[in-house]
């Protein structure tokens, strides 16, 4: 554990102590590293945070990386779909949600937002990612191997960083549940071009996959 | 070591019961009862409260903390104080100050040099700029955050202003194109 690991871990002890979150489990993280190790090549990354705003977990992205971080609660929007009986609608909302260039973002927190949509959201989604995502640049996705459960109520589940091995899982009411999981097969097409380069399975049901965008060709140098 | 610190230091009933004229035995009582209420008249003095039926239209500059409970909309400017949107605030502005504590509504940039603190029930929809940021449990936040330390650099005339976060075309620009009126809080 590094130096600023143990003092973001104080903090986040102090935090947690006054946003009551201190109960919610904390589970190990493969991924995260690798996809932290995959960004600090570059100076002043932009990482897009898909999942909803977490104070500790910009801080700790900023501090690991010195990122400009871009906080997008796509969650929200999944639920105000829902409220409205618009949920039919959200692949085509997907496709002009960003306004954002073609590939301005170095990095791209997607956590487990794939497992609340169907197919056509999850692949408009997809598109849209790639698309945004700058060339070598690296996506972490979580994605549920096993059925969701019928009989609880739907919750979505907030991240925090507790440091670059280790997440806890913070569960908050939702007005939307768990999809059907994605296959292995489905999630490769559905991201192409983007490379997997590491998957792992965790005790958890949760597979962390990180991508990476192949690079661009470099252009051919005139004699 | 406790015991010695009391041996050592001398309480209030002590100071009182040492030998003294009428008058300066009045003045020391006095002292500590009278010396609260200036200094809390100063506190109030100090801090500037929009309350919540103000609106401001255009371009609001200060020298002082201030509390916002109102509607703002243009810009605030308080580089070496404390902006508080209260929770009945609403601001639909671009936010320069040296520490901007939300717990109201912000739909703008927000620019601080030391600390951007979004509270249980504020929300920001924009761009912060800060050293520090720090976003409650509850809050909502959408934009981006640069933690660089470059938070609250005097922009340029001319310069480009920093672009609205909302990149969602249904939320309309926050920033008032033209400045009314400065209202300056001295």
């Amino acid at each position: 554990m590094s130096l600023s690991d143990f003092f973001f871990r104080r903090r986040k002890d102090e935090s947690d102590a006054a946003e009551g979150g201190a109960d919610s489990p904390v589970h190990p993280t493969k991924a995260l590293a690798r996809f932290l190790a995959s960004l600090n090549a570059r100076p002043q990354p932009l990482l897009l945070d898909l999942g909803p705003a977490v104070g500790t977990n910009v801080t700790f992205f900023v501090e690991q990386l010195g990122c400009k971080i871009l906080v997008e609660n796509l969650f929200k929007d999944i639920d105000r779909h829902v409220v409205e009986g618009k949920l039919a609608e959200l692949p085509a909302f997907f496709e002009k949600r960003f306004a954002q260039e073609d590939g301005s973002a170095d990095g791209i927190l997607c956590w487990d937002i794939f497992d609340y949509i169907d197919r056509p959201a999850a692949r408009a989604l997809a598109r849209q990612l790639v698309r945004i995502l700058r060339p070598d640049g690296a996506l972490l996705g979580q994605f549920s191997t096993s059925e969701p459960p019928a009989s609880r109520a739907p919750t979505y589940t907030k991240y925090v960083v507790i440091d670059r091995a280790n997440l806890q899982y913070r569960p908050y009411a939702a007005a939307h549940g768990k999809q059907r999981p994605l296959h292995n097969r489905d999630i490769q097409r559905m991201f192409e071009p983007l490379r997997i380069t590491e998957q792992f399975l965790l005790k958890t049901n949760l597979r962390e996959m990180v991508f990476r965008k192949p690079a661009a060709p470099s252009e051919p140098r005139n004699a | 070591m406790w015991k010695r610190d009391e041996a050592v230091k001398p309480t209030g009933p002590a100071i009182s019961a040492t030998p003294a004229a009428p008058g300066q035995h009045q003045q020391q009582a006095g002292v500590p009862a009278a010396q609260p209420e200036p200094r809390r008249q100063m506190m109030e003095r100090d801090v500037v409260n929009i309350g919540k039926s103000v609106v401001i239209k255009g371009e609001l500059n200060g020298s002082e903390d201030l509390t916002v409970e109102g509607h703002v909309e243009g810009k605030i400017e308080l580089r070496d104080h404390v902006l508080t949107i209260g929770p009945n605030g609403k601001i639909r502005a671009q936010v320069f100050a040296k520490a901007v504590i939300v717990l109201g509504e912000v739909n703008g940039n927000v620019t601080a040099t030391e600390k951007v603190d979004i509270r249980d029930g504020g929300s920001v929809d924009g761009d912060i700029i800060s050293p520090r940021v720090a976003i409650a449990e509850g809050a909502h936040f959408r934009g981006s955050v640069d933690m660089q330390r470059k938070g609250g650099q005097p922009q340029v005339q001319g310069q480009q202003p920093p672009k609205p976060a909302s990149p969602n075309p249904a939320s309309p620009n926050p920033l008032s194109p033209n400045p009314q009126p400065q209202i300056a809080a001295h």
